[in-house]
């Protein structure tokens, strides 16, 4: 009886309303999105930089022969005891896990396997590529004042910190991030305003009957909830929408530069994401609804 | 039943206050008429028992209960023992009469069956059997007024507010109006009407109050409109 009635309230209200609902399904939608992409590129950074910070090592160049850098100019390139002696150094930091040497053929080995610098392999040879050192950090974070205690070092041409090349792609997507949540706040302001709006038109809408179910004793919670279900409906309809606009945007977009993220972004993920965007949206929706209504329909 | 006791109300924004000072006593079962002319206080007074505005000083007692102390979540249980008519009926124009009784059951939860019950019983005591499948706009004001005064003792109210219920009816459907008040009151419940209409009044030889200025100027038993008439 009681939800009957309610029920048979909530869809007078929304079909008299129409074009409203149907504005509060889309802000909510677009707000919720939104903020479900700032959330998934959030979960996908920070699987990265967990992947990635493990990885990160220090490339120590050495001077070759006649080499370009200033540290190298008018010095011979080191010996193989200079060599030596150089790891042992390296090995001797405390924040140094594992020193490997890498010579030159190693390197144009390497450098020759990789699929993107076929172009290059015209022009460069072994002897173009410098000796080097890799060095495994016991600390990712330490990376950069092992670089800077190393950078004196005689026979050393330049240390190349990966660290900084994958803060700069990091800064990127954290740059994303923070527009797509901020783009979701403007959103889910827009989207409780309308909400707000949509439920005063509605309760004036009904002015007459509410006036009646004041007058003869009905509870506030009897004469509210149908405008809160309201809210709540347009608000539940918006998220199932936002919902498929997330999982299209896994499906293309996420799953499509996958190749360069080497972490998979999982359903399980998604699934929370939607999850936590519904609940928002509902909770929204809720909230102003109970303050709209707080202000229009008073005992 | 209804009890108020050196009640003043002053509205925001006005100097004079609606109600100055105003005691009275409505037993059970009473029939009172408010007179008195336009702002004479008769309106704010039937807002203060249903707890629509609250007095700047003074207590009112409604059904035993002190409404200062009455908390706002218990204000609609006071409500549901307080039937209300207008002089513009209030009725939905959506809904037949049969609706538009029912409905003040339904809003505050009583089960189908009991609905099915009550509300033909009550269109029968309003003399509108046969037209409970009628459109508001389908009745005539008599009629239309009938119906809100079903809805408004459908739930068998302790006390019935009438405000200027014959304000919009014609003298002789007037008569038909006040019968059925007079048969609401018969079933035990206190009615309270303010009305202007001076042949109503003196026709039903009921206890008068008279209003002047927000004061009570004469509470008469078996009283007429007024001398002056």
């Amino acid at each position: 009886m009681r939800a009957n009635f309610i029920f048979s309230e909530v869809w007078i209200g929304l079909r008299r309303n129409l074009t409203m609902t149907i504005a509060v399904v889309v802000t909510v939608a677009v707000g919720m999105a939104l903020l479900g992409i700032g959330l998934m590129i959030n979960s996908q950074v920070s699987k990265m930089t967990n992947y990635w910070t493990d990885k990160v090592e220090l490339s120590v160049f050495l001077c070759q022969k006649d080499s370009a850098f200033e540290s190298c100019k008018g010095k011979p390139p080191l010996t193989t005891a200079q060599k030596t002696q150089l790891q042992q150094t390296i090995e001797g930091l405390p924040e140094v896990a594992k020193v490997e040497y890498e010579d030159q053929k190693a390197a144009y080995e390497k450098f020759r396997r990789q699929p993107n610098n076929k172009v290059f392999l015209t022009v460069i040879q072994a002897g173009d590529l410098p000796d080097s050192f890799r060095v495994k950090l016991k600390d990712p974070d330490k990376s950069q004042a092992v670089a800077n205690s190393l950078s004196g070092q005689t026979g050393i041409a330049n240390i190349v910190n990966q660290r900084e090349i994958l803060d700069t792609q990091f800064g990127f997507l954290g740059k994303l991030q923070w527009m797509a949540l901020g783009v979701a706040i403007i959103m889910v302001i827009a989207a409780t305003l309308l909400i707000a709006n949509t439920v005063r038109l509605s309760a004036y809408n009904r002015r007459r009957e509410t006036g009646i179910m004041r007058l003869v004793g009905a509870s506030n919670l009897y004469i509210q909830l149908p405008f809160v279900m309201e809210g709540v409906i347009a608000g539940l309809i918006g998220g199932v929408c936002a919902a498929v606009l997330l999982i299209i945007t896994k499906i293309l977009i996420f799953d499509g530069i996958q190749a360069y993220m080497a972490v998979p972004l999982g359903w399980d993920t998604l699934a929370g994401v939607i999850t936590f965007t519904m609940v928002v949206g509902v909770v929204i929706c809720i909230l102003a609804s109970f303050v709209t209504l707080r202000r229009y329909l008073r005992v | 039943m209804i009890h108020f006791d050196n009640v003043t109300k002053v509205y925001a924004n006005q100097n004079r206050p609606a109600l100055d000072h105003v005691s009275v006593d409505v037993d059970k079962g009473e029939f009172v008429f408010l007179v008195g002319p336009s702002g004479s206080g008769k309106s704010t007074f039937l807002r203060l028992v249903l707890k629509e505005e609250r007095p700047n000083s003074g207590t009112i007692h409604v059904a035993g209960k002190d409404l200062s102390r009455l908390s706002n979540f218990k204000v609609p249980h006071l409500r549901r023992r307080i039937g209300c008519v207008f002089q513009d009926f209030r009725l939905l124009p959506k809904k037949n009469v049969y609706e538009n009784v029912a409905f003040a059951l339904e809003v505050i939860g009583k089960p189908r069956r009991f609905i099915r019950k009550v509300v033909p019983e009550v269109i029968e005591l309003v003399g509108l059997e046969g037209k409970a499948h009628r459109m508001p706009e389908e009745l005539s004001g008599g009629e239309q007024q009938r119906v809100a005064m079903a809805r408004a003792f459908v739930n068998r109210p302790m006390i019935l507010l009438a405000d200027e219920p014959t304000g919009n009816i014609d003298p002789a459907t007037s008569i038909g109006i006040m019968k059925v008040l007079d048969r609401i009151n018969r079933t035990g419940t206190t009615v309270l009407m303010a009305t202007h209409d001076a042949a109503i009044v003196d026709s039903m030889r009921k206890r008068v109050v008279e209003l002047e200025d927000g004061k009570i100027v004469r509470d008469q038993s078996r009283g007429v409109y007024g001398q002056a008439y």
